[in-house]
């Protein structure tokens, strides 16, 4: 089976983010940029599906230079090679915008499955499986806290609102996975190592015959006009509770009309 | 007056707050159209409430296929109607399928997709919340129409009555919208208890709980304020409560009118999920934790002490 996983690099979500004040992106040249977290349960997700049916795993990304850390700490945990679409027209470019290049890139792929994190930590959007499923007219399987797969055939179990759908379909598919899938493997001193080796191909918008007009700032089809910091919030009254703290909970509850 | 479609999100018949909530805001944008996506027979049930909060239109879009399939259908059945009817905006709920029913139209539509929107001017010009809370962004779709999922509970639904003519919409789907199969959907008891994201109070378990038996705590704080039950991370990774009920950066965003936090440090994965909560009460043992930069009013103190004595003083204010 071939799969590929998408990784993000994306600033720690365990630091303070901001936007640019010039440009409106997000800052990457003071935050401390990571693989989005969810998409380590991607990559997992990937390895213990070739470890049971073989095959390959190929990480995708699309990013400025510095996201090749992220490319080579995700083989660090194991997959055979990476793509990196990287071009500096890419700058400024929105949601629509990637889901074409990374359709682009997933189409010269080839795989039978796609894997990526159910959302990432900066954007939060969630759009990116289904915008490409539509692109590629590939199955869509999102959301998933567990995923089985028999020959060509994938069913998940997706998660909702209410409780988990069961939800199946043939190859090729996406399929996005929450953090309840699995426990994701620490990289070992090996698999850090051979990561150095492991084949990294970059392209250009131009190797993915994607129009440099329909991507980065040119392309982008939304746009921020402004944004600020949310004053922070301040501590209010602490109390300690002296056998009365109850008591003292439900006044406060009681004066703001609570209860 | 322009149409302003507003996705319905329902459940066993009965209308999601965060449907009512957009089409408060529909209304001062425009004619609000609510469309249903669903089984035939869906939109019947619904038409009433809608009717109740402005809704001058009811676009039943249903077809069987349209539940047997994942997400694909509404998005097809939903553009279908866009390019016939030509609105001057789309509202869709920004939760899980709604994000994923918004990114499909972006594509179907090459039209530009915001998400997360807190408020929607007249002009377009969208309010979104980004970076766990902590920043505000001011945005606009400059390719086609405002197609923007809202946060739930971003504004207070208001009524405001309408009679609703209800209009059938014929779907035609292709084989690519029925790729996925959706062969069970299965509820997990969350009893009486309202859903987690629309809720206007959450009481929260954190580590501090110390085991699932223990979390009986948090619920019967949480059902005598009517409220909803949720977890830290910490907590659901101990396996004291389901992870569907985590609020965090990994797990569900509220912004409540109450957020009750006991037994939780507030740890910024947590805090992401929680700080844009209206009020916001915490208890715990330890006075140096950082849920109390962000309190309104916190108790320092044992939560097995303070909960139950809440608890009980509740009931005699009954």
């Amino acid at each position: 089976m071939k799969i590929v996983v998408l990784v993000k690099q994306v600033p720690d979500s365990g630091a303070e983010r901001n936007l640019r004040a010039d440009d409106n992106t997000v800052d990457r040249a003071s935050a401390n940029n990571v693989i989005n977290e969810m998409d380590e349960y991607a990559i997992e997700e990937a390895l213990r599906l070739q470890e049971a049916h073989g095959g390959e795993v190929t990480v995708l990304t699309m990013g400025p230079d510095r996201a090749t850390e992220s490319i080579r700490k995700a083989l660090s945990m194991g997959p055979d090679a990476a793509v990196h679409v990287l071009d500096d027209a890419l700058a400024g470019t929105d949601a629509l915008g990637t889901s074409k290049v990374l359709a682009a890139a997933i189409g010269e792929l080839a795989p039978d499955l796609v894997i990526a994190g159910a959302e990432s930590t900066d954007a939060r959007g969630q759009v990116m499986p289904h915008m490409l499923a539509e692109r590629l007219g590939y199955a869509a399987l999102t959301g998933a806290r567990k995923l089985t797969v028999e020959g060509s055939q994938l069913t998940v179990e997706r998660q909702t609102e209410e409780g988990y759908e069961v939800v199946t379909a043939a190859t090729p598919a996406i399929v996005s996975v929450w953090d309840t899938i699995n426990e994701p493997r620490y990289p070992s001193f090996k698999g850090i190592m051979a990561a150095k080796k492991k084949p990294v191909a970059t392209k250009s918008l131009a190797d993915l015959q994607v129009p440099a007009d329909q991507v980065g700032w040119t392309g982008a089809t939304t746009t921020v006009l402004s944004h600020s910091k949310r004053p922070p919030r301040s501590a209010g009254q602490k109390v300690a509770d002296s056998g009365d703290g109850g008591t003292a909970l439900v006044e406060y509850l009681s004066s703001e009309k609570f209860v | 007056m322009a149409e302003v479609l507003v996705v319905v999100e329902s459940s066993g018949g009965t209308v999601k707050k965060v449907t009512l909530e957009m089409l408060t805001l529909a209304r001062s944008l425009g004619e609000p159209a609510a469309v249903v996506l669903g089984a035939p027979g869906t939109a019947a049930a619904l038409v009433d409430k809608l009717g109740e909060y402005g809704a001058t239109k009811v676009y039943a879009a249903e077809s069987a296929e349209i539940d047997e399939h994942l997400v694909a259908p509404k998005a097809t059945a939903l553009a279908q109607l866009v390019k016939a009817v030509s609105p001057a905006a789309v509202l869709i709920g920004s939760t899980q399928e709604g994000k994923e029913i918004a990114g499909r139209l972006a594509v179907k539509l090459d039209n530009g997709v915001l998400h997360d929107v807190v408020e929607l001017a007249a002009d377009g010009t969208a309010t979104q919340v980004a970076f766990a809370g902590s920043t505000i962004v001011k945005s606009k779709v400059t390719k086609g129409l405002p197609l923007v999922t809202v946060r739930p509970n971003s504004l207070t639904p208001s009524p405001a009555a309408a009679s609703p003519s209800v209009e059938q919409v014929e779907v035609a789907l292709s084989d690519t919208d029925k790729l996925a199969v959706v062969t069970k959907r299965v509820a997990e008891a969350k009893g009486a208890r309202p859903e987690l994201t629309e809720a206007s109070i959450v009481v929260s378990g954190g580590r501090g709980v110390g085991s699932a038996e223990n979390f009986k705590v948090v619920e019967e704080l949480a059902d005598l304020l009517g409220a909803a039950v949720g977890a830290s991370r910490a907590a659901t990774d101990s396996g004291f409560y389901p992870h569907a009920f985590q609020v965090g950066q990994t797990g569900k965003t509220v912004s409540p009118q109450l957020y009750v936090a006991l037994g939780i440090s507030g740890a910024i994965q947590h805090r992401a999920g929680m700080q844009t909560s209206k009020t916001i009460v915490a208890v715990n043992k330890d006075t140096e934790a950082p849920i109390f930069e962000l309190a309104d009013f916190g108790v320092v103190g044992d939560l097995f002490q303070v909960v139950p004595q809440a608890a009980e003083e509740i009931r005699k204010r009954r």
